[in-house]
């Protein structure tokens, strides 16, 4: 797009609003008033509230439930188990991942908290009172915690129910607690390469278990129309339409009688893709009941039952050439999916994109081999602010690369420069499959390098060392750098789809006669701003002020159909899906404007917010006129009205990347740290609005410190689950949080029509590997390769304890 | 469980409502009153969402009853505007500064904000984030928030608002 040059045209563009500026939020008139509609301000006459009563137990046979006392609680209205949904064929559900999940306790427990009875009562502090008067009796099973005893020969068989499949949704499994085997790359070459290699590591790299936590639940509140046959489902939902489908298939109702309705969403980060029983049983219970049910999960429900994320163990192994060339890539994953296959990834994606393993290099070859296993914890594997999987490989390859170069004894800038994917390779194959849109690797290094003034680090962190060695003081000095490539965007019909539906994105735009606007969008804002950025990508391909556009989302009634907001979807699908409707609505205004000023289209050129006639600017039409003009003056033979629709299939990811840098001080004595500096530089292609941007990687960054420096959701040896309330999970305050430097380059994506790659997630992606490598980076002069995350004091302090540096 | 009534000023108006005497001042403000503008994020006291001013202090309403508010001054996000509707500085801060996105923390984030500001009108940096620290949010990642603080304590007391150098 070129930018206009004469003063009238500036001036008319800044008032549009557009691609580029920094917009208010339109959202924040309603936020900043306590106006916000979340799903639990919603209320509905006679509305009752569910609860459920969990198991105590991670794996157990269930010999009976009793629900009498809590049935005689006044103001419970009814009692739901696994036997009264059997009755509606609803005891089980099917998952995103190709599995099927207990909705309620079906014979046995498989994880601890999972859900076995739902008591419905006309306030919800009587249903959490007669809840916790179900009574279960439990029979003890053997428990399996550690993913890696899952296949062991007397591992005890979770899954009784399948335990004879040979074959699952992805193939062949050899042991019943197996899920899937998945596949990718030359398995022979890459051995090959290895046999040859100069230098070759080996390390297994574990991602810990860990959960999205959006400051909202998981919640739903759902009313079945018994004359009608209509159900309404008001649910916090990142992915309306979906949630519909699979209504429509596992009810069997039609979709005009399925309303889905997201309002504003607290946040989801993964956490609100998938489908969970309180959901289902809210349904049930109000078809049972004929009145509205809401059901809102308290904290410990949502951190250790709905969801969870990573849990990915990573051998990986680099060759490379003693010079500091890589030469191949080997990794095997054992993923930990929990007690049934709920993983949220695109359906012939297993293991979601985890073959972006590569990463930022240029490696020859590569195999990558993922396990999954169930075992006895929540079921879930969503993808915390980051695309299918792709979090946890930038880990595994950004630690690898770092340890590889310790042992060649380079700097991990020059080894990752050395290895860097040039520009002039792009778009680029790597050797698991991708084809990389767009990248300039060298050029975003070298500003991260020099704005951080990275070799006076390097010299300041050697006088430290040296003063360390010297006895002089107890602080290490750290400097982690990491340096990621994202795939995003998805995806393509030809390889993405979830439950058989392509992963497309919508918009449909309506020009109102006074030149007003209405888009609504496929994609569910959960606090990323689409009210805001959607309506200034329509103000630059239309011409009209932001300001006059109105966006709308979230009503599957109302919205066009789209397969909603994760994975850094919204920007490359539906961003691409809205450009494409804008540009239909001006190819046909401009036919309009040749009709009213006598020209052909082709004499006409678009300025701003008008089409114009060349050579002759006096001449012209706004869009503003154009808008009424359609709606009485169209050319002979055009339909009236000034709309469109777009459903947008791309034709490749997107491929955002950026370089880290994070300076960090550690006390040996303590454990603690001090984020001294960090540094993020992301490439999201053509910006929409710095200000969004911005703040979503403070988010995203804050979030990858989180992860990084603590949070974990632990299993003990019997399946116990701790550290799921707020008082034990990990989220920093404004004390504990860094101060974020920010910076960016620009390298447009090729196949996007407004060239934008998407951002969201990109900070969370790329920071939980500099954290890692930076607390790495302060102990490895002292002989240290791999301490595992997560990086609390404690155990920071115990990786110096285990160096001998407490003696 | 028998029910009592509980009254209250709220944002300037006295209210009250029939309640069981463990009602939490968060549900009575939520279910009796509908006043939804606190939120609940973690039943533990700890994400500060609920955040409301009773009587002159910040009080996480998930953590008290309503009858212990019975008869106080209770200031929610919704009594933060004026009579005429003109948005409170915070308000405006909060917008100006980008200091929000899914918008769940804010009613509790600005009603503290307004009270940490009434005890500390020219809070450094350190104050404001130490002022917040039992507020959590989830995307913002505080920078923002700390800068709309500023900027209002900045237009609070007359003063221009000079962004802190990044």
């Amino acid at each position: 797009m070129n930018a206009p040059t004469d003063p009238s045209a500036i001036e008319r563009a800044e008032k549009l609003e557009g691609m580029g500026c920094k917009r208010k939020r339109v959202e924040d008139v309603r936020f900043t008033q306590g106006r916000g509609n979340y799903v639990d301000d919603i209320k509905l006459p006679d509305m009752l509230h569910g609860d459920f009563h969990r198991s105590s137990r991670a794996h157990a046979r269930i010999k009976s439930i009793d629900t009498s006392k809590a049935k005689a609680v006044p103001g419970v209205v009814a009692v739901l188990t696994a036997e009264e949904l059997k009755g509606v064929n609803l005891a089980w559900m099917p998952t995103l991942a190709g599995d099927v999940q207990m909705v309620l306790a079906d014979g046995k427990v498989l994880f601890q908290n999972q859900e076995i009875a739902f008591v419905v009562a006309v306030d919800r502090y009587i249903a959490a009172d007669a809840a916790d008067l179900v009574e279960v009796e439990y029979e003890e099973l053997p428990v399996v915690i550690d993913p890696f005893k899952a296949m062991d020969a007397d591992a005890p068989v979770l899954r009784e129910d399948i335990k004879d499949k040979k074959d699952g949704a992805h193939g062949p499994r050899n042991h019943p607690n197996h899920i899937f085997n998945w596949q990718v790359g030359d398995k022979d070459l890459t051995a090959a390469a290895f046999a040859k290699a100069e230098v070759a590591t080996k390390d297994l790299l574990s991602y810990q278990r860990v959960h999205p936590c959006p400051l909202e639940t998981c919640q739903c509140l759902v009313s079945f129309d018994k004359i009608k046959g209509e159900i309404t489902i008001y649910g916090t939902f990142q992915a309306p339409h979906v949630i519909r489908t699979v209504v429509a298939l596992i009810a069997g109702l039609p979709e005009h009688k399925i309303h889905v309705i997201s309002p504003d969403i607290g946040g989801g980060f993964g956490n609100k893709v998938g489908a969970y029983p309180g959901y289902i049983c809210s349904a049930v219970a109000s078809i049972v009941t004929g009145l509205p049910v809401k059901w809102v999960e308290d904290r410990i429900e949502n951190l250790s039952t709905t969801s969870f994320a990573r849990d990915y163990h990573m051998t990986t192994e680099i060759a490379a050439t003693k010079d500091g060339r890589v030469t191949g890539l080997r990794v095997h994953i054992l993923a930990d999916h929990g007690a049934f296959d709920a993983c949220a990834d695109p359906s012939k994606w297993p293991a979601g994109f985890s073959n972006i393993v590569t990463g930022s290099y240029d490696f020859p070859v590569a195999h990558l081999s993922v396990d999954g296993v169930y075992t006895n914890k929540a079921p879930g594997g969503v993808a915390y602010r980051c695309s299918f999987r792709v979090t946890e490989v930038a880990y595994a390859i950004e630690r690898a690369m770092d340890i590889m170069a310790q042992k060649l004894g380079m700097d991990p800038v020059d080894f990752r420069v050395k290895n860097f994917i040039k520009r002039e390779q792009f778009p680029y194959q790597s050797a698991l499959g991708w084809e990389y849109d767009s990248g300039d690797y060298h050029t975003a290094m070298q500003k991260a390098v020099e704005t951080t003034g990275y070799r006076n680090l390097r010299e300041e962190q050697k006088t430290k060392q040296e003063a360390f060695k010297r006895g002089e003081t107890r602080q290490l000095m750290g400097v982690g750098v990491a340096f990621f490539t994202e795939i995003v965007g998805a995806g393509p019909s030809k390889n993405c789809d979830i439950l058989g539906i392509a992963m497309f994105d919508s918009a449909e735009i309506r020009v109102h006669p006074t030149g007003r606007v209405l888009g609504r969008m496929g994609s569910k804002s959960q606090g990323q701003g689409h009210e805001t950025t959607w309506a200034q990508i329509i103000a630059t391909e239309i011409g009209i002020p932001a300001g006059d556009i109105a966006i709308e989302e979230g009503n599957t009634d109302t919205a066009p159909y789209g397969l909603g907001t994760y994975g850094s979807r919204s920007t490359p699908v539906t961003g691409a899906a809205i450009a494409m409707a804008a540009r239909k609505i001006k190819a046909k205004a401009q036919m309009i404007a040749a009709f009213m000023l006598e020209v052909h289209e082709g004499d006409l050129e678009w300025d701003v917010d008008r089409f114009r006639v060349k050579g002759n600017p006096e001449q012209f039409k706004t869009m503003s006129q154009l808008a009424w003009a359609a709606y009485n003056k169209v050319p002979p033979g055009m339909e009236p009205g000034l709309e469109a629709v777009s459903y947008y299939d791309p034709p490749n990811m997107t491929y955002p990347f950026g370089a880290y840098i994070c300076v960090m001080d550690i006390d040996v004595d303590t454990g603690v740290h001090t984020v001294r500096r960090f540094y993020a530089l992301d490439d999201c292609g053509v910006r929409i609005n710095p200000m969004i941007i911005e703040g979503q990687v403070h988010g995203g960054l804050t979030e990858g410190y989180a992860i990084a420096m603590g949070q974990e959701i632990v299993y003990d040896a019997m399946g116990n689950v701790s550290g799921v309330s707020l008082m034990d999970y990990f989220l920093p305050t404004a004390v504990e949080t860094p101060k974020w430097e920010t910076d960016y380059t620009v390298t447009p994506s090729p196949h996007h029509p407004i060239g934008a790659k998407g951002v969201g997630e990109s900070p969370n992606v790329g920071s939980v590997p500099c954290f890692a490598n930076a607390v790495n980076d302060a102990f490895k002069f002292l002989g240290s390769t791999h301490i595992p995350m997560p990086h609390d004091n404690y155990r920071v302090w115990l990786a110096a304890e285990k160096l001998g540096l407490h003696a | 469980m028998a029910k009592i009534n509980v009254s209250m000023e709220l944002n300037g108006k006295t209210v009250s409502a029939e309640v069981e005497p463990r009602t939490l001042l968060i549900h009575y403000l939520r279910e009796n009153l509908n006043v939804t503008g606190p939120h609940i994020g973690c039943d533990t006291s700890h994400c500060g969402a609920c955040t409301v001013d009773v009587d002159g202090k910040s009080v996480k309403s998930c953590t008290i009853f309503a009858v212990q508010a019975a008869g106080a001054e209770v200031l929610t996000i919704e009594g933060m505007a004026g009579a005429d509707g003109k948005l409170h500085v915070l308000q405006e801060a909060f917008r100006e500064m980008h200091g929000l996105q899914c918008g769940f923390c804010t009613p509790g984030m600005i009603v503290r904000a307004h009270r940490l500001l009434k005890e500390n009108p020219n809070p450094t940096e350190e104050e404001i984030r130490m002022g917040i620290s039992g507020n959590l949010c989830r995307c913002t990642g505080y920078q923002n928030v700390v800068k709309a603080i500023q900027y209002a304590a900045a237009k609070i007391n007359g003063v221009e608002y000079k962004e802190a150098a990044e």
